[in-house]
């Protein structure tokens, strides 16, 4: 049993199927990436694991709960977080206020009316926000603007702030879509940083091959909604039926 | 101090300060000079700009923060008013119990309008907002009327059944709101030489609450709660998906900025003890929006400074008529004169809200951060004058959020 469990998840938009028949199982503390071409239905997939969108049918469970009718920062709050395409982050606020917030999320719930909080544990939550940005080496840049950030430093501060909540299972939609090649190696880097340090879960949606042989330990190729095959790394690498699905190859 | 960092207590001591000796600050003139006419040191006028202040204040913590654009916070303001005025005729006419009941009622009825309209955000937000709020007006103006006196507003009448407190004052006339023994609308004189300084129990009972109002502001502002808000504002996706529920949050911001609109109602009630719909009117909430614009949205203090503006210029500029204007240019040639007087005769008198407009527009296009933001950039020139270039970097890394 992985952590993470999709079964038989399908997803119509219309006349498009998009999710036919899927089934997944993401291992415990293993970095899995889900591949497919454009269209293939990857982030459909990642949609109805976070709550954005709920499957026509099939069940989708982590940690033996199902997660299917439950709001994103339900999903989030049972150990579930999730790195944007684009890094979705709090542009207005500051790098420090930015790792404060998931800090805060994690310890008080999804609503609490902290109105007053003292000395002692404003210091801990800052604490915490800076251990965090040290891991980071973004401490010096805790009073910065985020919104003038470049976009690798803002990925960096998103995957960052979903490391603060301690996640059992962290998404990542195509980490490094969009980015200059000295970002792209920084973010792999991070991430394989975080896989071999932190107890956590991680399933990595990607296009790049570079970044998802880089890191992956487990591999699903999805085309046209369905799951093709899913075996480690090297076995993908010459599979026929990837490469057929990726280049079009007839084999 | 009072758990506010230095810079913020400083700016406390400072409104404090202007409150307190506003009927200086805003007397600048003698009193029977030509120049009079521009004083706002007269009890009913800074009444009401530390009520609208508190209006404003409250009304910043929801658009300032969340970025929710009520249309309808005059409601909350009308409601406020209402519920005083009923305390007045039947408790007694302390002020106390009718302005706890003010922000206790209003905040009911934003826990309502609130939970209904933020089901939605942006344009429909504020259209939901717009529609209750005209709803309420409408109600209190004619279905209403045995509640709220309808056309002619809720008064007090001599035969009310005041239970903790006389009917009638000995003379046998409707008694004054008071806070245990001062009445509200006692004021002292001062002259000095050719001025004349009135200090009012009114007006020193509304500026000690809103010093109170702005104290509570700034500790929203800075504390968690307010943080989480600014994140909503921010950006919802990121807080949905780092395990917060934005809608219990902005509703919180609802009911308090609410409460905020209903301690102005109780205030303006204490006041002068009426109440009337068209406190509640569309141009009421309109008016609320324009003075946070103005002053600056999201800052601490550009709200009140918003809320002065516009009711200095309400009651100054609106009392200039032609024929003083003809006394201004009367040293110019006939023909200049009547020449210059046509042309300002459009933007004084009734046509304040014409001044109002351009300063607004201005405002708007060259300083979106409203006078707050005016204040800074003259307070940069200031130290950039004085340092050279070493000020530059530090106003670089200056941040400005909700300064």
């Amino acid at each position: 049993m992985g952590i993470l469990e999709v079964k038989n998840v399908n997803k119509r938009f219309g006349g498009l199927q998009a999710l036919g028949d899927v089934n997944l199982s993401v291992e415990e503390n293993k970095v899995h990436a889900i591949i497919g071409p454009n269209g293939a239905g990857k982030s459909t997939l990642l949609n109805c694991l976070v709550g954005k969108l709920i499957p026509d049918t099939g069940s989708v469970m982590f940690d033996g709960q199902s997660v299917l009718g439950r709001k994103p920062y339900e999903i989030n709050q049972m150990g579930i977080s999730r790195v944007f395409q684009t890094p979705e982050i709090f542009g207005d606020l500051t790098v420090l206020e930015n790792m404060m917030i998931p800090i805060f999320a994690k310890r008080d719930g999804a609503f609490r009316m902290h109105a007053i909080e003292s000395a002692e544990q404003e210091k801990s939550i800052i604490d915490q926000a800076m251990a965090m940005l040290e891991d980071l080496n973004m401490a010096d840049k805790r009073d910065f603007h985020t919104a003038s950030m470049s976009r690798g430093d803002k990925r960096r501060l998103e995957i960052g702030m979903c490391l603060a909540q301690k996640p059992r299972l962290l998404l990542l939609d195509e980490p490094t879509a969009g980015m200059a090649r000295a970002d792209t190696n920084a973010t792999i880097d991070l991430l394989k940083e975080i896989r071999d340090t932190r107890d956590i879960t991680i399933a990595i949606i990607e296009h790049d091959m570079h970044v998802v042989f880089s890191l992956a330990e487990r591999i699903t190729v999805l085309a046209q909604g369905t799951p093709l095959v899913e075996d480690t790394p090297d076995k993908i690498k010459g599979h026929p039926k990837v490469r057929e699905a990726y280049l079009g190859e007839a084999t | 101090m009072l758990g506010l960092n230095s810079k913020d207590f400083r700016l406390l001591l400072l409104v404090a300060a202007l409150a307190l000796l506003a009927p200086f600050i805003l007397n600048p003139f003698p009193a029977d000079s030509a120049m009079a006419q521009f004083n706002a040191g007269y009890p009913d006028l800074m009444q009401r700009f530390v009520i609208f202040g508190v209006f404003a204040i409250g009304f910043n913590i929801l658009f300032g923060l969340t970025g929710y654009l009520s249309f309808g916070h005059a409601a909350f303001l009308g409601v406020g008013s209402y519920s005083a005025v009923w305390m007045f005729k039947l408790l007694s006419m302390n002020v106390i119990p009718a302005i706890l009941l003010a922000v206790i009622t209003a905040g009911l009825f934003a826990l309502l309008i609130g939970y209904i309209s933020l089901r939605r955000s942006g344009i429909y937000f504020a259209i939901l907002t717009l529609a209750f709020a005209q709803m309420s007006y409408a109600l209190a103006y004619s279905v209403l009327t045995p509640v709220t006196g309808g056309e002619t507003g809720l008064q007090l009448a001599l035969d009310d059944p005041r239970v903790l407190g006389a009917a009638q004052s000995a003379q046998g006339n409707i008694p004054v709101p008071g806070l245990f023994g001062l009445e509200m609308r006692d004021a002292a004189q001062l002259n000095l030489g050719d001025w004349v300084f009135t200090f009012s129990a009114g007006y020193y009972f509304s500026a000690v609450v809103m010093l109170i109002a702005f104290y509570l502001s700034i500790r929203i502002f800075r504390s968690p709660f307010g943080m989480m808000l600014r994140a909503v504002k921010s950006n919802q996706q990121r807080l949905n998906y780092t395990g917060l529920n934005a809608r219990p949050y902005t509703l919180a911001a609802f009911v308090i900025s609410g409460m905020y609109a209903g301690l102005a109602g109780g205030l303006m009630a204490a006041m002068d003890p009426l109440a009337g719909a068209e406190r509640m009117f569309w141009t009421a909430s309109g008016e609320v929006v324009l003075m946070a614009i103005l002053g600056g949205v999201g800052t601490l203090i550009g709200p009140v400074l918003g809320a002065g503006l516009i009711k200095y210029m309400e009651n100054i500029i609106s009392k200039i008529n032609a024929d003083i204007l003809h006394s201004w240019f009367a040293f110019l040639p006939d023909g200049l004169e009547d020449f210059i007087v046509s042309i300002m005769y459009p933007f004084i008198g009734k046509g304040w809200h014409l001044t109002l407009g351009i300063i607004f527009m201005a405002v708007v296009i060259f300083l979106p951060g409203g006078l707050v933001e005016g204040g800074q950039r003259i307070a940069r020139l200031f130290r950039r004058r004085k340092s050279g270039e070493a000020a530059k970097d530090d106003d670089a890394k200056q941040s400005t959020v909700a300064e």
